[in-house]
């Protein structure tokens, strides 16, 4: 076993090791190819980091290229973000021609590449349009969508659904998120990667040191948020129910953490609205942090007594996951893949307004034992669930039964 | 005297399982109802054994999504009882289970003045499983070697041969008690106290510590064999 291998192994165990090295022997020498729309930053790119190198371990020859494009094809793409996730929006006949335009140069540059590829994973819907231009492809092509496209705007997703139904397999993350389409439809939630620089151990030194730093007194709780000052994020939300808190535990600290995006121009208002609402309040802190601050937010999840993630709308949340991996209870929205990884009770509590998650904001400082409980069972369900080991399992049994053209139950001698 | 019959080993076989959406939902009992009708066996596998390979904590109430979702998303406590007691092991095939549920929900619709529906956020998702079974090429050739085996086993090895065996043999049993079965009355005891397990209210890893701890305590020195 290799030594990356025997890394993870350390983590999920030998079993779960050798369990992924069986189910990828068929696929041994495979061309494997991933394409996305980025190297750095975001979700995708943090995933395929480290799931590339792992499919090499595993003996795969995995590739990972990306569509590059210029600024129209960037605002076609990030329309096509907003609109999958049912915001109002009007696709331009330049916008989707610079989007086509991208697709086919891409196609161009990469045409042996992909052609001669055994399996070809298409990330999101910037590269989708790749499919039509290499007419004689060898491989299974697979649609790979990480966004929640629950209510979809149904212009644009007739647009893309055009693409997306000539592949042979698409994957959403959740059932709620998943849309028709001609061929099997597989449900694989994401993951996070438990050796990430945002998710491997920390001295306690450093965690009480990045407190400090910050001005956050590590002997008195801390609850914490980490998410863009977004409204769909609830931020306003969090510090009201702190407030309803602090009332009963007035040595609570809250820390709302997180960056922004340059082409969210709502960031800066929901923002200042946040500061506003903490003004003066020595122990509320609002921490707008690079985004390549993986190590600061580690110490502060670790450092948090809970940590909440009060969204209205959420596709994922893989900072829950973060928190739940590092031993936290969460106090989560009840909305989209939150529904997933929080169990009532069990892993934290689901809520539906600012004064629920007082409550249990509430419940939790008074129930040291109970938090405890929640927080190691919380990280075995993190474990289990939703390690990237599981979710390289799930890609390859889709691939082995794709390659296989199996649709119900494939045994392999 | 008649030499006694080979017994074959213990083939240890392993398996993963994949989610497929099948776009089917359900907002209603009588969307439920004719979507049971219709939706592909995969379904029925997924729904009733597919929790225990999926994020879930083991809900001590219901053992099927189906009687869960009666319970929390239609708010029917009644009927959620009614088919949370089904054991898919009970019917020869996956056709009478169907029919079976599909006759008890049909029941509570004709008793139920009004129907209730789910919030759009909670409708019922019919999703079928695909499950890959792959051989791992370890053999165990005597009982005793389940002792050091069953800790080291993956849980996909360990639904595998518990769980998704019930609809694989004909007598509706797992691979362990019907692979001791070859040894005669030897393991009776051993075989009863596996068949007291019941693995709908226990997670994958709980159910591979019960066995281990089993085979652990039959085959430790100086335990009877």
């Amino acid at each position: 076993m290799s030594a990356l291998l025997q890394d993870y192994a350390a983590v999920v165990g030998e079993d779960v090791i050798d369990q992924l090295l069986q189910l990828a022997e068929p696929l041994k020498g495979k061309k494997v190819v991933h394409i996305n729309s980025t190297r750095v930053g975001g979700g995708v790119a943090e995933i395929l980091t480290k799931l590339v190198p792992l499919q090499r371990e595993l003996g795969m020859d995995a590739r990972w290229e990306i569509i590059p494009g210029q600024d129209e094809f960037y605002q076609c793409t990030k329309l096509f973000h907003n609109a999958l996730q049912g915001r109002t929006a009007v696709l331009s006949e330049s916008l989707k021609q610079a989007y086509e335009e991208a697709n086919a140069q891409c196609a161009e540059e990469h045409r042996a590449l992909l052609r001669d590829a055994d399996v070809v994973f298409i990330h999101d819907p910037q590269p989708a349009a790749l499919l039509p231009h290499i007419h004689d492809r060898k491989g299974k092509w697979i649609w790979r969508c990480h966004i929640d496209v629950s209510h979809p705007q149904r212009q644009i997703w007739r647009y893309l659904s055009g693409f997306v139904a000539g592949y042979d397999a698409s994957v959403f993350s959740l059932a709620d998120f998943a849309q028709m389409l001609p061929h099997s439809v597989y449900l694989i939630p994401p993951s996070i990667d438990p050796l990430s620089e945002k998710n491997r151990e920390l001295p306690e030194k450093e965690i009480r040191e990045t407190c400090e730093l910050h001005r956050i007194d590590p002997d008195r709780p801390m609850m914490l948020q980490v998410s863009r000052f977004d409204r769909f994020k609830d931020p306003l939300g969090v510090v009201q129910a702190y407030y309803l808190a602090k009332k009963f535990i007035p040595a609570l600290q809250l820390v709302l953490a997180g960056g922004g995006a340059s082409d969210d121009p709502e960031g800066d208002a929901v923002l200042a609205e946040v500061q506003a609402a903490v003004k003066g309040d020595a122990d509320a802190h609002v921490l707008f942090l690079p985004p390549d601050a993986h190590r600061t937010v580690n110490a502060l999840q670790r450092a948090a007594l809970f940590v909440l993630q009060k969204s209205v709308r959420e596709g994922f949340g893989l900072t829950v996951a973060e928190a739940l991996w590092k031993g936290k209870p969460v106090i989560g929205g009840n909305t989209g893949g939150i529904r997933l990884q929080v169990v009532n009770h069990h892993t934290g509590f689901l809520v539906d307004s600012p004064e629920g998650a007082a409550l249990r904001i509430r419940y939790l400082l008074h129930h040291p034992d109970k938090l405890a409980e929640m927080g190691g069972k919380a990280r075995e369900f993190v474990r289990d669930n939703f390690l990237i080991t599981r979710q390289l399992r799930e890609y390859l049994t889709l691939m082995v039964a794709l390659v296989h053209g199996a649709n119900g139950r494939l045994v392999l001698e | 005297m008649a030499a006694k019959p080979r017994i074959e080993p213990f083939a240890v076989k392993d398996c993963a399982l994949a989610a497929i959406s099948t776009g089917r939902r359900a907002q209603n009992l009588r969307e439920l109802r004719d979507h049971l009708q219709a939706v592909p066996v995969g379904c029925f596998h997924y729904h009733f054994w597919g929790g225990l390979l999926r994020p879930r904590f083991d809900d001590p109430e219901y053992n099927n999504d189906f009687a869960s979702w009666v319970r929390h998303a239609l708010h029917d406590a009644r009927l959620a009882e009614r088919l949370g007691i089904l054991d898919p092991a009970e019917y020869a095939d996956v056709e009478q289970l169907r029919r079976e549920l599909v006759d008890i929900i049909e029941q509570r619709l004709d008793e139920t003045e009004f129907l209730a529906w789910a919030r759009r956020n909670q409708q019922f998702h019919f999703v079928r499983a695909q499950t890959v079974v792959f051989d791992t090429r370890k053999r165990l050739t005597h009982p005793a070697e389940l002792a050091d085996a069953v800790p080291a086993l993956s849980l996909g090895s360990i639904y595998y041969h518990f769980i998704d065996a019930r609809r694989r043999a004909p007598q509706g049993v797992d691979d362990f008690r019907a692979w001791l079965d070859h040894f005669g009355d030897e393991f009776r005891d051993l075989r009863d106290q596996i068949m007291a397990i019941d693995p709908y209210f226990i997670t994958l890893r709980e159910l591979r510590e019960r066995l281990a701890t089993l085979f652990r305590r039959q085959f430790s020195a100086g335990a009877p064999s």
